[in-house]
C-alpha cells in the first residue's frame, strides 16, 4: 500500500487516531472476512477495497476534485444517486459502523442517542474520516427524530451541511414533498457544480445507478440456492461498498462475482453444507466496520442469505423508469422509484413486512434475525409488529437489540446459537 | 453408554452423567480464575462415552476437551422436559443471567428472551443485595419470607440498587422489609420475561435462584399457580447436556 499519510494531513486528519483506526479495522476485517472458507475468488475486489478504504479510493476523490468534480456525502439511500451523478459529482456514503469518538460526541448527543448517529458525529469530531472531510457538500434528512435534531448542530460542525426534508406517510401530499424536495436538492448540485441537468445528463446518471443495483440484484437473487454460494459477511460487504465506490467499477466487479456465483450454484458448491440453517436479516442498517452480530451468526453454524436493511435490499430494490422526455418527468420516475422505500420513519409502513415475507420465501430462510440498534426508536417500536406478525406466519423469529460495543458479544452468541438450534431442521 | 453434561455457568460449574435412562452422578463446583482446572478436577474420576458442553464457558471447554457444545437454553429444555414431561414454560435465574423459555407439547423450544446485558435480577444481583443488609444468604431469603411486607425498591441497576437500600437503612426502613423489596422486584422481572414468552403450565423454575424460598413464594402468589422445582434446580443444564450427547 502506497504512503497516503501527506494526503490525510492536508485532509486533516488526527494522523495517530487514524493510523489506530486503520490498524484496528485491518486486523478485523482480517479476522472475520480473511478467514472465512471457500470465498469467491471475485471477492479478492473488495478485499482491495477495504485495503486502500483510506487510501485509494480516497485519492481517487481528491483526483475528481482537481477535475473540478464535486463530492456529495450522504446518510441515508433517500439522497438520490441518480441527480447527483447528473450534475458529474461523486456520492459517497458517509454512515460509519464504529464506536469512536463517542465521548467528544456526547457534549453534543445524548447518552440515548443510537450508534450510528453517535459514530457520525464522532468521526469528525475524532478527525479519522478523510470521506466527510473531501466532501463539498453533506446532505442530511429529516428520517428519525435523532437524526433531525442532530443535524442541528453537526452543521455547525461540518459547515457544509443542506438538509432535505422527507414525507413520512405514504400519501398523495407525502410523495409531493419528496418531489419538491428533490427539485430543490437538484438545484442545489447545478448551483455547487455550476453544471446544468440535461436529459441526457440525468438519464446516464439513472443508467449508472440502475446498473448498479441490478448487479447487486442478481448477486442477491443467487443466493436463494442451498448451498448457499457465497456468505452473508462478503454479501453484506458488497452492500456496505456499494455507498462508496466508483459505481461503475462496483457494478462490473459484483457482476463478476455473479458469474461465479453462478457457476458455483450449477455445480452445487457453498460457503457452508447444505442444509445448514439459513437466516434472513432485517432492521437497521449496518455501516463499515459493523460487523459484530453477522459474524455471531456465520460462526454459530448458520448461514446468512438475505438483507432486509438499508444496507441490502431495502436500499437497493426497485429501478428507476428511465423513460421521460424532460427533467421533469425522469424526476417523477426517481420519485416514483424512492418514494417505494419502506424505512421505519413512515407510518403505518406495512410493506415492509410484506417485503420481509417475500424474501423470507424467495431466499428460503429457516428464520428472520431482527437488528436493533439501541435507541433506533422507529426499527425498535416496528420489531414487535414484525415479530408478532411473522410468528404468526410460522417464521421464527428472533429480536436482537445492540449497539457498536463488543461487550453484549457472548449474550448475543447464546442468544443467536439458540436461535439455530431452534430453527435447525 | 454413559454421557456427561457439564454446564460451566459464571458462578458455578455443574457436571451431571446419565447412563441406563437415568441420572448417575451429581457434581459442583465454584467457578474460579481458572476454569478449565476446576473442569478437570471435575472430570477426575469420571468415565463416560461422550460429553456435551453448555453455559456460558461452553465454548471454551470444547477448544480443551473432545465434546459437543449446545447452549444453555437448549440444555434447558431438554433437561427440564425429562425432569417434569408436562413443562411448556422454563424460568432459569442464574448467577448472571434470566433466561424465560416456551417449550411446544413435544418438549421442542418455541420461544426465549434474556436479560439484557447486566446482572439486574440475577443470582449475582441477590448476592449484592443480601450483603448490603448484611445478611447471609439463607438469612436474606429467610427473612425476606417472613417479613409481613415488602418497603418497594426502584432500582435494578445493582450499583445503584445497592445505594438505594445502603440509603433506606440510614432513613430506619426495616431491615426484613427491604429484603422483602428486594425479592419482590426480581419475581417483577422475572414474570415479565416470562410475559414475553407466553406463561403456559407447568412452569419449572431452574438455576440456583430456585433455592430461594421466598422468591418461589411470591412468584406463585404472582402467578396464582404452583411452581415445580426440581430435586435440583441448578443441574438441569448439565442434565439437559448430558441427555443431549445420546
Amino acid at each position: 500500500m502506497a504512503d497516503y499519510h501527506e494526503m490525510w494531513a492536508g485532509l486533516g486528519l488526527d494522523l495517530k487516531t487514524h493510523d489506530m483506526v486503520l490498524e484496528i479495522v485491518g486486523k478485523a476485517y482480517q479476522d472475520i472476512f480473511l478467514s472465512q472458507k471457500n470465498r469467491p475468488k471475485g471477492m479478492w475486489y473488495f478485499d482491495f477495497v477495504m485495503s486502500e478504504i483510506h487510501g485509494l479510493r480516497i485519492k481517487e476523490l481528491m483526483d475528481a476534485k482537481e477535475q473540478g468534480r464535486k463530492i456529495i456525502g450522504t446518510f441515508c439511500v433517500f439522497v438520490p444517486e441518480e441527480i447527483v451523478l447528473a450534475v458529474d459529482a461523486v456520492c459517497i456514503g458517509l454512515c460509519a459502523g464504529a464506536e469512536l469518538g463517542f465521548e467528544e460526541a456526547e457534549k453534543y448527543l445524548p447518552r440515548n442517542t443510537c450508534s450510528l448517529i453517535k459514530s457520525a458525529f464522532g468521526f469528525k469530531l475524532a478527525k479519522v474520516c478523510p470521506y466527510i472531510e473531501s466532501t463539498d457538500l453533506i446532505v442530511g434528512e429529516n428520517t428519525c427524530d435523532g437524526k433531525k435534531k442532530a443535524y442541528e448542530s453537526y452543521k455547525d460542525i461540518v459547515g457544509n451541511l443542506y438538509v432535505m426534508d422527507l414525507p413520512q406517510m405514504k400519501s398523495t401530499e407525502g410523495r409531493a414533498l419528496l418531489k419538491a424536495e428533490y427539485k430543490k436538492f437538484a438545484q442545489k448540485l447545478e448551483e455547487i457544480s455550476g453544471k446544468k441537468i440535461t436529459v441526457e445528463s440525468l438519464k446516464k446518471g439513472i443508467e449508472i445507478a440502475n446498473n448498479k443495483r441490478k448487479a447487486i440484484n442478481r448477486m442477491a437473487a443467487l443466493r436463494s440456492t442451498d448451498p448457499t454460494p457465497i456468505s452473508g459477511l462478503d454479501a453484506l460487504l458488497a452492500n456496505q461498498v456499494f455507498f462508496y465506490d466508483d459505481p461503475v467499477r462496483f457494478t462490473g466487479s459484483v457482476n463478476a462475482i455473479c458469474d461465479e456465483l453462478e457457476a458455483r450454484n450449477r455445480e452445487g458448491m457453498g460457503v457452508a453444507a447444505k442444509g445448514t440453517p439459513r437466516i434472513l436479516l432485517s432492521g437497521c442498517p449496518m455501516a463499515v466496520p459493523n460487523w459484530k452480530v453477522p459474524y455471531i451468526i456465520e460462526t454459530s453454524n448458520a448461514v446468512i442469505v438475505g438483507e432486509e436493511m438499508c444496507t441490502g435490499e431495502r436500499g437497493t430494490q426497485n429501478l428507476v423508469n428511465a423513460n421521460g422526455n424532460t427533467v421533469d418527468e425522469l424526476i417523477n420516475g426517481i420519485v416514483d422509484r424512492y418514494f417505494q422505500i419502506d424505512c421505519a420513519v413512515f407510518t403505518p409502513n406495512p410493506s415492509r413486512l410484506e417485503h420481509i415475507k417475500k424474501m423470507v420465501k424467495e431466499y428460503k430462510a429457516d428464520g428472520v434475525l431482527h437488528y436493533g440498534l439501541q435507541f433506533c426508536q422507529p426499527y425498535q417500536m416496528e420489531s414487535k409488529i414484525v415479530e408478532k406478525e411473522l410468528e404468526k406466519a410460522g417464521i421464527p423469529t428472533l429480536l436482537i437489540e445492540t449497539d457498536y460495543s463488543q461487550e453484549d458479544a457472548g449474550q448475543l452468541k447464546t442468544r443467536i446459537e439458540a436461535f439455530v438450534e431452534r430453527i435447525k431442521k | 453408554m454413559k454421557s456427561a453434561g457439564i454446564d460451566i455457568g459464571s458462578r458455578t460449574i455443574k457436571l451431571v452423567t446419565f447412563g441406563n435412562g437415568d441420572i448417575q452422578i451429581i457434581k459442583k463446583a465454584e467457578n474460579s480464575f481458572d476454569t478449565l482446572k476446576v473442569c478437570r478436577e471435575l472430570l477426575k474420576d469420571i468415565s463416560c462415552d461422550s460429553i456435551t458442553s453448555t453455559g456460558y464457558g461452553r465454548h471454551f471447554f470444547s477448544e480443551h476437551f473432545k465434546c459437543e457444545v449446545i447452549s444453555e437454553i437448549k440444555a434447558f429444555a431438554i433437561g427440564s422436559k425429562y425432569i417434569l414431561p408436562t413443562c411448556r414454560t422454563i424460568l432459569d435465574i442464574g448467577g448472571q443471567d434470566t433466561k424465560a423459555i416456551s417449550l411446544d407439547e413435544k418438549g421442542n423450544m418455541k420461544k426465549f428472551e434474556m436479560n439484557d446485558k447486566c446482572a439486574a435480577g440475577t443470582g449475582r444481583f441477590l448476592e449484592i443485595m443480601a450483603m448490603a443488609l448484611r445478611y447471609t444468604l439463607d438469612e436474606f431469603g429467610e427473612n425476606a419470607l417472613a417479613a409481613d411486607e415488602s418497603v418497594g425498591i426502584n432500582s435494578m441497576c445493582t450499583v445503584f440498587a445497592e445505594s438505594e437500600v445502603v440509603s433506606m437503612l440510614a432513613r430506619g426502613a426495616d431491615r426484613a422489609k427491604v429484603a422483602r423489596g428486594i425479592h419482590q422486584s426480581i419475581v417483577n422481572r422475572s414474570v415479565s420475561l416470562l410475559r414475553r414468552v407466553n406463561i403456559e403450565s407447568d412452569i419449572l423454575f431452574a438455576g440456583g435462584v430456585a433455592f430461594n424460598k421466598c422468591i418461589v413464594s411470591i412468584l406463585e402468589q404472582q402467578l396464582k399457580t404452583k411452581i415445580f422445582i426440581p430435586f435440583d434446580p441448578q443441574i438441569i443444564g448439565a442434565l439437559g447436556a448430558a441427555i443431549h450427547c445420546k
